[in-house]
């Protein structure tokens, strides 16, 4: 009911494909990753478009299923080369490169971050200088730090990429620009000549996209290279300044509010396995002398696991939110309407950071929680991580995208204390006017909190969110009244402010939980999710006690009560574990572990597993040969 | 005491000078760094003693570890294999004796890259479990590598309880053997270090059976592999359990066994033996077992936990005084990320603990060495507080350390995720630490276990080991500190900790007392208790590093400059602990909210006076740059340099891809024809 998949089922179009299978990646190379991925992506392109498929949801799940969830070395021509062009292009441009790209004949890739400089755009050091004699573009890598660095495709799939460089003309820097640069030669692929371009090695995980490097000397490009939809270059120098740069807040939204979506994926693919896994395995006892039960009935096992499944659900929810809420705004951003934008960007980068840590632990706890097994690759849950923890880092680093959010909150917060009112997700701010002449903490008013109600736990989070932005507003104000320089105060209230910001999220997790609820019409499914539901909310509260007691939102005895709750609902959740995780719906193939499988064969199929690895390819490993036995021969 | 040249460090360095950056950092230093690195290291003697040892080492060009992560698990393998044989002659050559004091610092020297570790568990255990003729037998032949040897306890069905292993050694009085059988599919041995490829002999747990009756688990010698060809033996079915998320360097296996007979000697049995009739005699006692996991725990938390910890903080932090990003000034340079105060909110709490984690595991050691000392008295007493410390710091630590390491990795941005960081195998490597030698939760419930029964025998008047005396003494009461500058006091923070620590035992304890009055079955009321129980076993181990961080600064008094830092870093960790756990020292009204938030302020206060003295304190953990093997976290701090080197002696560079024409070209080509 909640997963509702494309009608069109991508998985089936793969699962029956020849083409698409291969050997386990986990005993390939790097190398040998890197070319089973651009295989498939080859297929990919062909088979979509074989299949007739064009929508970009079922684009995305086709593409998921292919590559298992993984990334893959045409993600960022399909994901920036081509968008943008469709986006900063003019219509001349798209001529020349829109329907190459869309062939494949241009690959491209996105180059933005460079090995110096990431979050803090102002900093990029590439340069692209206009020269009018001949009418072209250099450009220059000047120092090391402004190599280009980490584009995906880039390293040895890519024939071009956008770069984004500091754009010089008539001898004045004018900031930012984008510019497509051809990088290898059509035909051979061999780097041009002033273009050094590479892989820059191994890492945490992303086997099979070729990350890469890119050094440009003095290299020129004709003047319609740059992306001129907005600014342009007229053929003598002169410089045309863009109308307006708000539009690109909705790209970035877009893009966090997928890390959303996936961080509730990554948290129930992690789930499924830990929790099946601990239907299957049994250890030690619970009762003298009886079998060894399944390690799920274990308190300390659901207690580690059961929060995180109640996770998985609310960041669903979330992701589905956040994505309905852009597509409704967006038909207004095109009617020129961005009043909503602030507030969503301030959301999402929010979101985006407490999701993707949240889920980034979870995953973690998900693979300790499988004990030994769990570390071994057949689990699956290695290469979920890797494949996540990233999200963390790129597409705005967590702690920045906390302080985007604190700034926004901020804001409100003066604008309530001015006398205006806030709306949207942050009106609960408004409260705070009433109850301002206080000098206590603000919710010292009692809140009746009722603990086994959902709304009324919204409350909850409601004032603690409040407090903890009010703390950090007043000290930020008291850190400006004693320093000269704003920016010294922001930074010494930062980590009040972070914190702020994750109490604004939680909240607004739990509120969207809660509102779900009522949407569901199966009386037993929605009685399942508001224990999980619950269950989210309490444990929120039990592992940030600190900021109910201190606020004085809930008392010691409600804490105890809260945490003894806590433990009754794991007790009712046990028996509907493993429907829930089934719920998800992964494939085997897609969940790629061992552990997790749906008919848990657990053992036997580790076993089949392990007979392939390639230590095992030989009766006598070679170094026997060259090394044992020397040593033996010689002692 | 002469400073060590740079030059020393900066070996295989691709340009000689150090980052200004960096260097700024290194002349503002409030003390002697040459002087807390012979601190830590106990002595002049032994700071000397371990450069050298990490000079031999890294002088050799057998053990270099640079192009590690380019590396397949094979080769991985090979390598480990290579460097266990050249240690052998290493050590002769050096005069280095596996008691001798340089031992401890190989491991380190050699990043623990290397096979032929469970190698020394197989001595080990025979030393421990077997009779003298046994160890005159097999342990000369072990020590010369005549045979290498595993340990074979782990099934893939059964881990951490023993008494559910499934693998069967059948007594046959006719022949004098044992009969060893795997039954079915989950008791196939599973996780044993050097048994997938490099074992030759293991030892084997198995139920023991004679005449029918099950006599429980015992170890047995077991041959699995030829001595002349490496061969597998009949009816070994013997393997690598796969690839894992790190430790590539170790071949981890499975073994099955079909009828494996071998002789009556081979049981170990110097606590337990089978008599040619098949009467089975139990001698001696056997709690020396609980000595031998001690020993494990305590050695795996400096050598596998504190090491990578201190490893991580060094490359994060000095990559954090390089990495420069966003303004905090306009007009001036873009800001070291140091400067951000999240930035030291993440990493400077991170390296308190370190140092937390140096000394209470300096703590351990004492405790140990005592505890060693009564045993070969024939005094068991001391042996339950020894195995309930090693197990919950064993927890205690490895989960801090764990998640510090991740800390550090998030905390360099983009760069932390690739390999050539060093992170991600730092990282990879110390999660395992979590798991082997005892799952972290059960062992936070063994440390309950004691707690529990400690307390209740103090509450009854009954004499307790003097480290728990505490948990019947602490009155109910207020923290009295009245500003943020008395929460700098140590008595005030370790107070706050004691009482914290003993309330989350005594309400426990409390709750387990009504569960069990109300009818509640004992085992029920337990498993119904088990979060409080682990929450508890935490809180006491916390305590302990705190307690234990300010009394060794407090012997410290004469060394000035070196006292003043340690107390930073040690309020430091314990304010970070109440920062981050507020609710359980806000419960019960011990500290109030006014007093929370001078701790807060007090927190804060902190990060901005350590952040001076932050490249310091991680160069006195006196890593060389082979040893971090991190292009982010080298001495000279040539950063970017390093990483753009390093990156083009990447395989994928070098090889010329077969992606490229099978699979690019026709891509790139003949697309448009079939689209």
């Amino acid at each position: 009911i909640l997963f509702c998949s494309s009608v069109l089922s991508p998985e089936a179009l793969v699962i029956n494909d020849p083409d698409f299978q291969h050997e386990d990646l986990n005993f390939l190379s790097r190398s040998q990753r890197y070319e089973q991925a651009i295989r498939k992506s080859a297929l990919m392109v062909m088979k979509l478009r074989e299949h007739g498929i064009a929508d970009p949801d079922e684009i995305y799940w086709f593409k998921s299923f292919i590559h298992r969830g993984r990334p893959e070395p045409l993600d960022l021509h399909l994901g920036m080369f081509l968008p943008t062009l469709l986006t900063q292009a003019t219509p001349e441009q798209q001529d020349r490169f829109f329907m190459p790209a869309w062939n494949l004949e241009i690959i491209g890739t996105y180059a933005q971050t460079e090995m110096g400089h990431g979050t803090h755009l102002r900093g990029l050091e590439t340069t692209a200088t206009y020269d009018p004699a001949t009418q072209e573009f250099i450009l220059n890598s000047p120092t090391v730090t402004s190599i280009k660095w980490w584009p995906g495709g880039l390293g040895k799939t890519s024939n071009h990429a956008i770069v984004l460089a500091q754009l010089y003309t008539q001898g004045q820097c004018k900031g930012l620009h984008a510019f497509i640069v051809p990088i290898r030669q059509l035909g051979t692929h061999e780097p041009l000549p002033g273009i050094t371009v590479g892989d820059i090695g191994p890492k945490f995980g992303y086997d099979e996209m070729d990350n890469g490097y890119l050094k440009m000397d003095n290299f020129r490009i004709p003047r319609e290279n740059m992306l001129m939809k907005y600014a342009q270059v007229e053929p003598d120098g002169t410089y045309v300044k863009p109308l307006s740069d708000k539009l690109t807040y909705g790209t970035m939204v877009f893009i966090r509010s997928l890390i959303v979506g996936d961080s509730a994926r990554s948290l129930s693919r992690a789930c499924t396995i830990a929790i099946r896994y601990s239907a299957v395995r049994h250890q030690s006892e619970l009762k003298p002398g009886e079998p060894e039960p399944q390690i799920l009935d274990y308190q300390t096992q659901q207690y580690k696991l059961f929060p995180l499944l109640a996770t998985a659900y609310a960041f669903h929810f979330v992701g589905a939110y956040i994505k309905n809420t852009y597509h409704r705004i967006s038909g207004d951003i095109n009617e020129g309407d961005l009043s909503e934008l602030p507030e969503l960007h301030a959301l999402t980068a929010g979101l985006k950071a407490f999701t993707s840590w949240t889920a980034n632990a979870g995953i973690e706890e998900c693979r300790m929680a499988c004990g030994g097994h769990g570390y071994s690759r057949c689990s699956g849950i290695p290469d979920i991580y890797v494949t996540f923890t990233p999200s963390c880092t790129y597409e705005g680093e967590n702690t920045v995208m906390m302080l985007q959010t604190a700034r926004f909150l901020v804001k409100s917060y003066t604008q309530v204390s001015s006398g205006q009112q806030v709306t949207g997700m942050v009106s609960y701010l408004n409260d705070l006017s009433r109850q301002r002449i206080q000098p206590q903490h603000v919710a010292a008013r009692a809140v009746t909190v009722r603990l086994n109600d959902p709304i009324s736990l919204v409350e909850a989070y409601k004032a603690r969110a409040a407090r903890l932005v009010e703390a950090a507003a007043k000290n930020l104000q008291a850190e400006l009244n004693h320093r000269k320089s704003k920016e010294d105060a922001w930074n010494r209230t930062s980590v009040d402010l972070v914190r702020a910001s994750e109490a604004h999220c939680h909240y607004v997790v739990v509120k969207l939980f809660t509102a779900k609820l009522s949407e569901i019409s199966n009386a037993a499914v929605r009685a399942v999710l508001t224990e999980l539901c619950l269950l989210y909310a309490l444990y929120g509260i039990s592992k940030n006690t600190g900021d109910f007691l201190q606020a004085g939102i809930l008392t010691d005895a409600q804490i105890i009560q809260v945490n003894q709750h806590v433990k009754e609902l794991l007790a009712t959740i046990r028996p509907n574990a493993v429907a829930l995780v089934d719920s998800f719906d992964f494939h085997d193939v897609h969940l790629g572990s061992v552990l997790g499988r749906y008919d848990g064969n657990v053992y036997e199929n580790m076993f089949e597993w392990a007979k392939k690895s390639p230590l095992n390819k030989t009766e006598v490993h070679e170094s026997f040969h060259k090394h044992l036995k020397p040593m033996q021969a010689k002692l | 005491m002469a400073l060590l040249e740079p030059s020393k460090y900066s070996q295989g360095s691709v340009l000689g000078s150090v980052n200004p950056d960096l260097a700024s950092e290194r002349q503002t230093a409030s003390f002697s760094v040459e002087e807390l690195t012979v601190w830590l290291d106990g002595s002049e003697e032994h700071t000397q003693k371990r450069r050298a040892v990490v000079e031999a080492i890294e002088s050799d060009p057998v053990f270099s570890r640079e192009n590690q992560y380019f590396q397949s698990q094979n080769e991985r393998y090979e390598a480990a294999v290579r460097k266990a044989v050249h240690l052998q002659k290493k050590m002769h050559e050096m005069g280095w004796t596996e008691s001798g004091p340089e031992f401890k610092y190989i491991y380190r020297a050699v990043s623990g890259d290397i096979a032929f570790l469970l190698h020394r568990v197989f001595i080990r255990s025979i030393s421990v479990l077997g009779s003298d003729k046994q160890i005159a037998k097999w342990i000369p032949l072990a020590t010369q590598h005549k045979l290498i040897g595993s340990y074979a306890q782990t099934e893939l069905g059964h881990g951490t309880y023993l008494q559910g292993l499934e693998t069967t050694a059948v007594f046959d009085i006719t022949t004098q053997e044992f009969i060893l059988n795997t039954p079915k599919i989950s008791a196939m041995k599973w996780w044993p270090g050097d048994m997938g490829r490099s074992a030759t002999h293991t030892v084997v747990f198995a139920q023991l059976y004679i005449n029918g009756k099950c006599y429980g688990v015992h170890p047995f010698i077991v041959q699995i592999r030829s001595l002349r060809d490496h061969s597998l033996c009949p009816g070994i079915t013997a393997g690598d359990i796969g690839p894992k998320m790190n430790f590539e360097n170790v071949d981890n296996g499975y073994l099955m066994l079909q009828n494996v007979r071998i002789p009556r000697e081979n049981m170990l049995n110097k606590f337990c033996e089978v008599q040619p009739d098949g009467t089975y005699v139990r001698q001696g006692s056997q709690k020396i077992n609980y000595f031998t996991m001690t020993t494990v725990r305590i050695s795996l938390i400096s050598d596998e936990v504190i090491i990578p910890l201190m490893k991580a903080c060094t490359i994060a932090i000095r990559y954090s005084v390089v990495r420069r990003q966003s303004k905090l000034k306009p007009g001036e340079q873009e800001a070291k990320i140091l400067d951000y105060q999240t930035q030291q909110e993440k990493l400077l709490p991170q390296l308190a603990a370190a140092y937390a984690f140096h000394f209470i595991n300096d703590y351990l050691q004492e405790l140990f060495n005592r505890g060693y000392s009564e045993i070969q008295k024939k005094n068991f007493n001391t042996l339950p507080e020894l195995h309930a410390f090693s197990s919950g710091f064993k927890a205690m630590v490895t989960q801090y350390s764990t998640s510090a390491v991740q800390i550090c990795l998030q905390a360099c941005g983009g760069h932390g995720y690739s390999s050539l960081s060093g992170l991600p195998s730092l990282y990879t490597r110390i999660i395992a630490s979590c798991i082997y030698e005892g799952e972290n939760t059960i062992l936070l419930l063994q440390t309950a276990r004691f707690l529990i029964k400690c307390f209740r025998a103090a509450s009854a008047g009954q004499p307790v080991p003097p480290s728990v005396t505490y948990l019947a003494a602490v009155k109910p009461g207020k923290c009295p500190a009245k500003n943020k500058l008395e929460f700098l006091s140590p008595d005030i923070y370790t107070e706050a900790y004691q009482h914290m620590a003993a309330r989350l035992v005594r309400s426990t304890a409390a709750k387990l007392q009504d569960l069990i009055q109300s009818g509640v079955k004992k085992h029920d009321a337990w498993n119904q208790c088990t979060v409080q129980l682990a929450q508890a076993a935490k809180a006491h181990c916390h305590y302990i590093t705190v307690k234990n961080f300010a009394e060794t600064v407090e012997k410290l008094k004469t060394e000035a400059g070196i006292q003043k830092i340690m107390k930073h870093l040690c309020d430091l960790f314990a304010l970070h602990g109440i920062f981050s756990n507020a609710g359980v020292f806000l419960h019960d009204g011990y500290v109030s909210g006014a007093q929370m938030d001078m701790i807060t302020a007090s927190y804060l206060d902190l990060l901005a006076v350590i952040r001076k003295d932050a490249v310091p304190l991680v160069d006195a953990f006196d890593f060389t740059d082979k040893s971090l093997n991190s292009a982010l976290g080298s001495y000279d701090g040539q950063v970017y340099q390093r990483l753009y080197e390093w990156a083009q002696k990447s395989p994928t560079n070098k090889q010329i891809s077969p992606a490229y024409e099978r699979y690019l070209k026709p891509l790139l080509h003949n697309t448009q024809s079939k689209l």
